[in-house]
């Protein structure tokens, strides 16, 4: 069984979204989303400054496998890519939810309510019906 | 509806992830990819082949049909037990198949071919068999173990009687023998010592659960990937087809053109590539850059031109991307590969990039 924190959102292509209090949000991948993957050996991260759409691809994850691209929840500018990834892509696959963040953004004005994001009940319904 | 091996329901008890492969249901990972690679490297693991085709030919004219079918020249087995292997090429000189074949009597071959190509290369074999008068016989009857690593040899002598056991580690390289029920050989896919286990379906399950006690991890198709292409062996469909040659594919060497008058399907349309020399050649490229290597991404090889990555990954023992790709044959020393839509620095290295453990680069 894949893990969903109860209090983040999520989105279909298996983002999560954190709200950091600052206004601003952190973005990873999901645990069905890492699990799925396999072990990941590059991750690539947007750099701080970048603006992007809502759906945008804007982060790469790699396993052995296969390359899969992480689209933004949210349209905004990105604030930070986590600069430990590059180093530690496997950090993405031990704790997808903490230390394995991609990316922080600035919501644009309205982007948030604009999202559709899933709350984390609703996610579990996407996954129970991808019968993962 | 996917074929399965024998050990089929014990992969799913040991919660493997199920794939298909070549129209076989097939366990890709057990817990870590990266894991299972390491295992094989340092200790010893072991995979699920029997989805292969193993194929028994007999007749008195059995190595006359064999000198006529395969590119590699079956002459050069002088002792039973002995493998080989060939490639197996249409009229036009295109890999129909890359096999292994075994030398056990005067009249009586095994071959081994790959899982996605067997029901046509069975076809194609009994065709040209007939004139031959050799008889052959699928083996569905038998499962397939390969284990591999520095300590599988030792682990896998275990599962037989002593006798039996001390006889499979006298095996030679690539000499394979019937000890019992089971026909051990010391071939393998990976880089690594082992043995790869020929036995009655019936035996599979006990024998895997096994080789677990012992402490061989189970490892899944891709492990098996990453491993092969580390030691710098070919992977049919993806690094050769119907399409190119061996000599376009790293094979050339496998390809016995002496003696000249041994007329071997595919020989007339190779000589004038050997004359003149193969367009193009399969080499090893190791990434310079982060990122890794995929199947079809375009390498620019200026000035020669340009060619195509025929497998890539990334390496768990060289922690960087390798693959093998086809480019023109005066590419030099550097090309750039285009990955994801950048252009990255890559060496072109001779394969393998792995042995034994061992970075080879």
């Amino acid at each position: 069984m894949s893990n969903v924190p109860a209090d983040l959102k999520y989105t279909k292509s298996h983002e999560w979204v954190r709200a950091l209090g600052d206004g601003s949000v952190e973005i990873g991948i999901t645990d069905h989303a890492q699990h799925a993957l396999g072990d990941l050996v590059f991750v690539e991260v947007p750099d701080a400054g970048r603006t992007v759409k809502a759906g945008e691809p804007c982060a790469v994850v790699e396993s052995v496998k296969a390359a899969s691209d992480v689209y933004a929840p949210i349209a905004g500018e990105i604030t930070a890519g986590n600069p430990k990834l590059a180093a530690e892509p496997e950090v993405v696959n031990a704790d997808p939810y903490g230390q394995g963040w991609l990316m922080r953004l600035k919501p644009a004005t309205g982007a948030i309510a604009a999202a559709g994001l899933l709350s984390a009940a609703d996610y579990q319904k996407v996954l129970d019906s991808e019968g993962g | 509806m996917a074929r399965q091996t024998p050990l089929f329901k014990l992969h799913q008890e040991l919660g493997a992830r199920m794939v298909d492969f070549g129209g076989w249901d097939m366990p890709v990972q057990y817990s870590s990819q990266i894991g299972e690679h390491h295992a094989v490297r340092r200790a010893a693991g072991v995979f699920d082949v029997s989805h292969m085709g193993v194929l028994d030919l007999r007749g008195t004219r059995v190595r006359g049909f064999l000198q006529r079918l395969l590119a590699n020249d079956v002459a050069k087995l002088k002792l039973p037990g002995k493998a080989l292997y060939s490639c197996m090429l249409n009229e036009q000189g295109g890999v129909l198949d890359d096999l292994i074949v075994y030398y056990l009597t005067d009249s009586w071959y095994r071959m081994v071919v790959n899982a996605g190509t067997r029901d046509k290369d069975l076809a194609w074999i009994r065709e040209q068999a007939r004139t031959f008068a050799v008889e052959v016989t699928e083996r569905t009857d038998l499962a397939m173990l390969a284990v591999q690593g520095p300590e599988a040899r030792g682990k896998a002598a275990q599962l037989l009687p002593a006798a039996e056991g001390a006889a499979a580690l006298t095996l030679d390289s690539f000499v394979g023998r019937e000890l019992g029920r089971w026909f051990v050989a010391r071939t393998g896919y990976t880089g690594e010592e082992g043995f790869e286990i020929m036995m009655p379906a019936a035996d599979a399950v006990a024998a895997w659960r096994s080789l677990n006690s012992l402490g061989v991890a189970s490892c899944g198709l891709g492990a098996r990937d990453t491993l092969r292409l580390e030691a710098g062996m070919n992977l049919y469909g993806n690094d050769m087809d119907e399409r190119t040659h061996p000599f376009e594919s790293g094979l050339g060497w496998t390809v016995a053109l002496a003696p000249s008058e041994r007329d071997f399907l595919g020989r007339a349309a190779l000589e004038p590539v050997v004359r003149a020399g193969s367009q193009r050649k399969l080499v090893g490229l190791l990434l310079e850059e982060r990122g890794v290597l995929r199947a079809h991404q375009k390498v620019r090889a200026a000035p020669a031109g340009e060619g195509e990555i025929t497998s890539g990954t990334y390496s768990p023992t060289l922690e960087r991307s390798i693959a093998l790709a086809r480019v023109p044959a005066t590419t030099a020393a550097r090309v750039q590969v285009e990955v994801r839509g950048k252009l990255l620095n890559a060496r072109v290295v001779k394969p393998p990039f792995v042995r034994a453990g061992q970075s080879l680069i």
